[in-house]
Formats: structure tokens, sequence, C-alpha cells
């Protein structure tokens, strides 16, 4: 096991960010920050505009179909829309809090996709605690949700925001937990070096290579429904249950506030899903044990080609984009839980599965 | 039945249903640029046929809102009758429904006594500011261009009265045209020299005349005698053109100053007048028995009666005289029962060109009340009509002549 982490860690080492490559330092950074907002503010879009469109579909409507063509431009049309809108900001508020709590919650969204590579060597940063960065950062947000809760001095939202904590605690834990049996796998907390340990990963025994979510099929739904739990996807959509809350801990937020929140939820559905891509999913690999056209090192993953990059990306989004079908399909399909079935799915289901996936896997991990 | 599928069975077949849904056909109509055909009873605009508007107030008084507003005035209509009594009638001076209350029950197009009120299917009328929403009579008026034909009839179901009585009329108009045409062919053996003459006095006969003016004087009677505004409006129209074509005959004989003179002049319609009201016993025992309703018997018996007395009051005033052309005569009473028996009014309609037409129009079924006719939109858009009303009207004006067309295609076949 200490060879496996070891080896793991030291190919880990030699791989740069492409915008590293520029001479200087403030270019790469004005670079790397650029790559930041502009992943940040066009995938959700493309997320949000996805949900349109299959939710619809799904409803036998169209979906959006004005606003740009086939309706794509809808969102950029809803946010221009926001931005007009009165920032109202209700008497009893505590006003200074009311009006950071969005920004607290858009921020540490915006700063997980430091991490996350679309591609090889298209990320802003290779951390070594990549994984450890990304899981603290995305349960940042839940702040802000709480402090809008509070600061609206609203029982409605007081309770969708108290909510959105007990959710946050109760499914941070299995996702964490599945989190932690990937890395146990990989022998490495860096995002990048997930990617690649799943290059050259062999299932248990045999000699055929697999990403992780073959050995980890549990582990990767308890991922996935904890992921949901966590940015309050329907049908984990408590703190804003329309039916019972208003729109919880939103109701009292209008305009570019409200627009925020928004933002914030669809951002985390991306970078949710991208975490997902890395960790089970073979990140920007076609097919497990394919090598991207162009790409020398690294099992077929690093040292590419600029026709290399440009698919690793592309099939980077493409996954995102599927698991975001998936969370749209659900959304769809089920109705909202209950609260206190949404606490013991967590407490007495994902958890003890999570726990027995971890022991499972490290067990394994030693023995072969 | 204990269920047997293994957990979460059911989570992949909800997944399975939307799933499935997604490949399905949006059921979206792209509004704007398609538009769906409405039912012919939408709540879509009310409509005002104003000339059959008697001022009775009952919609403005039972609007729950209280959006209809009415302004009219009393008119002395002269006495019909040479020492008759003059009668007063309302006319309306406004009429004016406010959209921006109106809640679309329908209550007013209900209660309305004289069909003044009717639902149109136009829905596209929402402005900038409310008090466009104010439509006034003539944008009502405007409306009732879009009131759809009523819905045909179900199989086996017997025609409404009036139809039931035209056709019956048109049937004898033309057993009595056939009969003309005998005569004719008879005559024209008969007499070689009158044989250059005739064809073209029977010419002259069937002057054409522009259907669209009404006869004030049958008009104001008809109206004096409480008839609803819009049959007096059609009446009068027909005997407008009764009227007209009687005058053009006559000018046309005066000029060509023959024989046919005496003949048109012989049979006044004051000879032949019979008080209406009573009814062919026989006629109505023959209907009865034959199934027809107590109410279209009725009718049907009374206009027999009509027939009968006016036959019998003719055969004593002119004895064994039977040279006078029985055309001239049946024209001459049909005339003379448009203008004077408005009892007889159902079976009289159809003596009419125009209101005979249009009640044939109203038969016609045709497929797609959608289309415009390009023409008529254009022209009306020329005109500086609002686009809608052009649209509506074009509506109208191709349902229109699909109908015609069919009329045609069936009159040839």
């Amino acid at each position: 096991m200490m060879a496996s982490l070891t080896h793991a860690t030291t190919t880990v080492a030699q791989t740069v960010s492409l915008f590293d490559g520029v001479d200087g330092f403030v270019l790469p950074v004005i670079l790397k920050l650029a790559f930041v907002l502009a992943v940040f503010f066009v995938l959700p879009l493309v997320g949000g505009y996805l949900e349109h469109k299959v939710m619809g579909r799904m409803q036998h409507r169209r979906g959006p179909v004005e606003a740009g063509p086939f309706g794509s431009l809808q969102l950029v049309a809803d946010g221009i829309k926001f931005i007009q809108k009165e920032d109202l900001i209700p008497s009893a508020a505590d006003r200074w809090v009311f009006a950071v709590a969005p920004g607290i919650a858009l921020v540490p969204a915006m700063l997980v996709f430091l991490v996350i590579p679309f591609g090889p060597g298209v990320f802003a940063l290779d951390f070594e605690l990549g994984l450890f960065y990304a899981l603290a950062a995305t349960s940042v947000s839940v702040l802000g949700v709480l402090m809008g809760g509070w600061a609206s001095a609203n029982k409605f939202s007081l309770i969708g925001g108290l909510r959105a904590g007990a959710q946050l605690i109760a499914y941070e834990l299995p996702l964490i937990i599945a989190a932690i049996t990937v890395a146990v796998q990989a022998g490495t907390l860096s995002l990048v070096g997930i990617v690649e340990s799943q290059a050259t990963f062999q299932l248990f025994g045999t000699g055929i290579n697999v990403w992780f979510v073959f050995p980890q099929i549990v582990g990767f739904a308890i991922f996935f429904v904890a992921a949901m739990a966590e940015l309050s996807r329907p049908p984990f959509d408590m703190p804003i249950g329309d039916s019972e809350l208003v729109f919880g801990y939103m109701t009292e937020y209008t305009g570019i506030k409200y627009a925020m929140y928004m933002l914030t939820e669809y951002a985390g559905m991306i970078s949710m899903s991208a975490l997902m891509v890395v960790l089970y999913l073979g990140g920007w690999q076609l097919l497990p044990g394919v090598p991207l056209p162009g790409c020398e090192a690294g099992g077929g993953l690093f040292d590419c080609s600029p026709l290399g990059i440009a698919l690793g990306v592309a099939i980077t989004i493409a996954k995102i984009m599927a698991l975001v079908f998936v969370m749209v399909w659900a959304r769809v399909a089920y109705p909202r839980l209950r609260e206190d079935q949404l606490q013991r799915i967590s407490w007495l289901v994902l958890v003890p599965l999570s726990l027995a996936n971890l022991a499972v896997v490290t067990i394994l991990k030693v023995v072969f | 039945m204990a269920a047997t599928s293994p957990p979460g069975t059911g989570l992949l077949k909800g997944l399975g249903v939307t799933v499935k849904h997604l490949f399905r056909r949006p059921s979206t109509l792209m509004y704007p640029y398609e538009r769906d055909d409405l039912a012919p009873r939408t709540r879509g605009v009310i409509a005002l046929m104003d000339e059959n508007c008697t001022v009775c107030m009952l919609c403005a008084r039972e609007c729950p809102d209280w959006c209809i507003y009415i302004e009219s005035h009393k008119e002395t209509v002269p006495p019909a009758k040479e020492g008759g009594r003059a009668r007063t009638r309302n006319v309306l001076d406004r009429f004016a429904i406010d959209f921006s209350l109106c809640m679309y029950c329908g209550i007013c197009v209900e209660v309305c006594p004289f069909d003044a009120l009717w639902w149109s299917p136009e829905f596209e009328y929402s402005e900038y500011n409310m008090e466009s929403l104010l439509h006034e009579m003539e944008k009502l008026r405007e409306w009732a261009d879009t009131v759809p034909a009523p819905p045909p009839l179900d199989d086996g179901a017997q025609p409404p009265a009036e139809v039931a009585d035209a056709i019956e009329k048109a049937e004898k108009e033309r057993e009595l045209a056939e009969a003309k045409a005998a005569e004719e062919a008879q005559a024209k053996e008969q007499g070689a020299d009158a044989g250059g003459a005739a064809p073209a006095a029977a010419k002259a006969d069937e002057p054409k005349v522009e259907a669209g003016q009404i006869d004030q004087e049958t008009y104001d009677q008809l109206i004096a005698e409480g008839k609803s505004e819009r049959m007096a409006r059609s009446k009068a129209k027909a005997a407008y053109v009764k009227k007209e074509k009687a005058r053009l005959k006559a000018e046309a004989e005066t000029v060509g100053d023959d024989g046919g003179a005496e003949q048109a002049a012989a049979p006044k319609p004051a000879e032949v007048h019979v008080e209406a009201g009573q009814i062919d016993q026989e006629t109505y025992d023959q209907l009865i028995a034959e199934g027809k309703t107590e109410r279209m018997a009725r009718a049907k018996a009374k206009a027999a009666y009509v027939k009968k007395e006016k036959a019998r009051l003719r055969a004593e005033a002119e004895g064994a005289d039977a040279t006078a052309s029985e055309e001239a005569a049946a024209t001459d009473e049909s005339a003379a029962a448009a203008d004077q028996e408005p009892s007889d009014d159902r079976a009289q309609t159809s003596d009419d060109a125009p209101a005979q037409e249009t009640r044939k129009l109203g038969d016609v079924q045709v497929e797609g009340a959608g289309e415009i006719d390009q023409e008529v939109f254009d022209q009306l858009i020329a005109e500086g009509k609002s686009e809608r009303i052009a649209r509506s009207k074009a509506k109208a004006a191709w349902v229109k002549k699909r109908k015609q067309e069919q009329l045609d295609q069936e009159g040839d076949a």
C-alpha cells in the first residue's frame, strides 16, 4: 500500500497546468482567474439550459424556445432581468447579513472550480489536497444559506435555512466517506492524481483497466444521492419546499441576490458532477484503457497535443452534462421527500453503507 | 397481493416513465406562429349586433361587474297603416363593454332575449392602457363579424322550423317555376308571332337588383309589430329587392308598351289580402300525424291557411279569368305576404333570393376556419383597419368563399 501511495504522489507532482506554461507571474494568475470565472459563468448556464429543456420535454413541453437559437440564451435573458429588478430588503431584516449572505453562498461555489481538472492540463491548480479543498469549499456555501435564512426575519426563511443546515450535516458525512474511499483507492487526494490513477487502475486480481465507478458502484450511488441532497436539488429540496415554506431561505430575496443563490445551486450541480466525473468516471478518459489521441504520458492522459486537450475537455464536459441530466431526470421523476424521511435515509442508510463501503474497499486495497 | 418486486423497482419504474415521455412529441402549440381552431363557443370577446338590441337593459342589469354601459333615446315611429297608432321605440345611442372589468361569465349573452350579444372566439385585444379595453359600439359591432356559425346539427336531428319551412317553400317555388316554364313552352308553340318577344320579356322579368339596402317601410312596420331587429332587417332587405324588381319590371314593361302591362297591373296585392292567424286544420292534422312538432305544424298550417284563403279570394275576384299569369300572381302574392303578413314570416323568408342564399350558406359546412382570405385582408389593411380586425374579417370572408364554392359545385352537380 505504501509503495503504491508513494508511486502515485510522485507522478502527480509532475503534472502542471497549461496556464503555467506562460512566462511570468501575473499573466498565469490572470489566465487562471479568467478560466475559473469562465467555467463558473458558462457551465452552470449550460446545465440550466439542459435542465429547462429536459424538464420541458419530459413534461410534454418544449422549454425555452424564443431567446436565442432554440432558447439557449434564456438564462442570460433571465440574468439581465434579475439585474433590472428592484433589490428589496425587508425592514425587519438584518440588513448587512441579509446583503452579504448570497455572496457567501456564491464565492465558495466559484472557488471549487479552482481545483477541478477539465482536461489534460486544463485546470487552475493541482493541489495535493485537492479533494479535501473541494469538499471543504462546497460545505461553506451552506453558511450563506443559513445566514440568509436567519437575516430575512421571516419564519419560512428561518425554517428553510435551518433545514438546509440539518441537511448539510446529514449528507456531508456519507459524501465525505464516499470520497475518502476513492482517495484510499487512488492513494492520493489530488484530483489530477485520482484521474491518473484511474487510467492505470486494474480491477482487483484481474488485469482489466476500469474506472473507480466499477469497484465502487455503491460509493458512486452514495455520492450521487448525497450530492443531490447537499445541493438541495429535488427530490431533496426541503429547504425551499414550495408547498410548506413558500421558497425557504430565498423567500425574501429578489433580483440579483436571488439570482446569486440560483447560480450557486447550478454551479454546485456542475462542480459536484465534475467531482463525480473525476472521482468515479475517469475524468477526461473516453473509455477505460483507451488513451486519448495525441497524448503521450500517464496512460494516454497527459502531455497532449491541442487536439487531445480539446477532446479531453469535451469528454469531461459531456460526462458532467450526462450527470446533470440524471439529476434533472430524478427531479422530474420523484416527489419531494419529507424532512424526517430525508434524515432517516442519511443516518440509517447512507452513513452505514458508506462506512461499510470504505471498510470493504480498504481491505481489498490491502489484500491485492 | 403481496408486493413481490425487489426494492428499488418503483424508483426505476418512475425513471422509466419520465424517460419514455422525454421522447414524445411536446404538445405545445407554438402560439403566435400557429393558431388553434377555437371552439365556436369559446369565450373570447363579446360581440354586439346592435340592430338586434332593443335597449331592454337586461344585460346591463344582470352583469355582475356592471361593465356594460347603455345609452338610448326614444323615437316615434309613424303608424304603419292608415289610421294606425304611432309607436315609440328605443334607439341605441351607446353600447359599451369595459373588458377591463368583464369577467367573461357570459350572463349578458345568456340573458339577451333578442340575440344582440354573442360570444366570439377572438381574444387578441390586449392593450397597453386600461382605457382602451372599453369597447364602444362600433368595435363591438366589428367583433360580430367574427362570430362563428353555430355548430352543425347532430345526425338525425330535426331541422329548425324556419329551415324546414324554407326548404318547403323553395320546393314549391321550383314547382311553380317548372309550371311556368311549361306554360311558356306552350305559349311558344301556340303563338308564332309573339315568340320573338316572349323571351325578351322573360329576360326583363328578372332584373338584377343589388341586395343590401332595406325597405324602410317594411322595416318600421315589422319593428312596430314587435319583431326582432335582425329579422325585420332581413325581411326588409328582401322586401326591398322584391319591390325594386317589381319597379324595374314595371318600368321595362311601360317602355316596352306591350300587352304585358295589364297582366302585371291586374292583381293588386290588396285584393288578395288575407287576415293571418287562423290555421288550416287539415294541414295541421296531417303534419301532426307525420310526427312534426306541434309548433312547426301550427306554423305550416297557418301558412297553408293563408295560401288557401288567397287562392279562394283570387278565384272569386277573377272569376273564370284564368289567363292571368300564374307566375305574376304568385310573385305578387308573396310580395304582399312579405309586406303585410309577417305572421307568416318564416315561410316567406325563402321567397327572396338573398335571404335564401345566406340560409344555404349557413347550411354548408366548411372545414378549417383558420385560414384567411388574403385579398380581403390586404384590402382591409389598406383601408387602415387594425390587423386583428382585418384578420378576423378575412377569416370570415374565406369561410364564406369556400361555402359559396361548395354551393356552386353542388349547383353544377
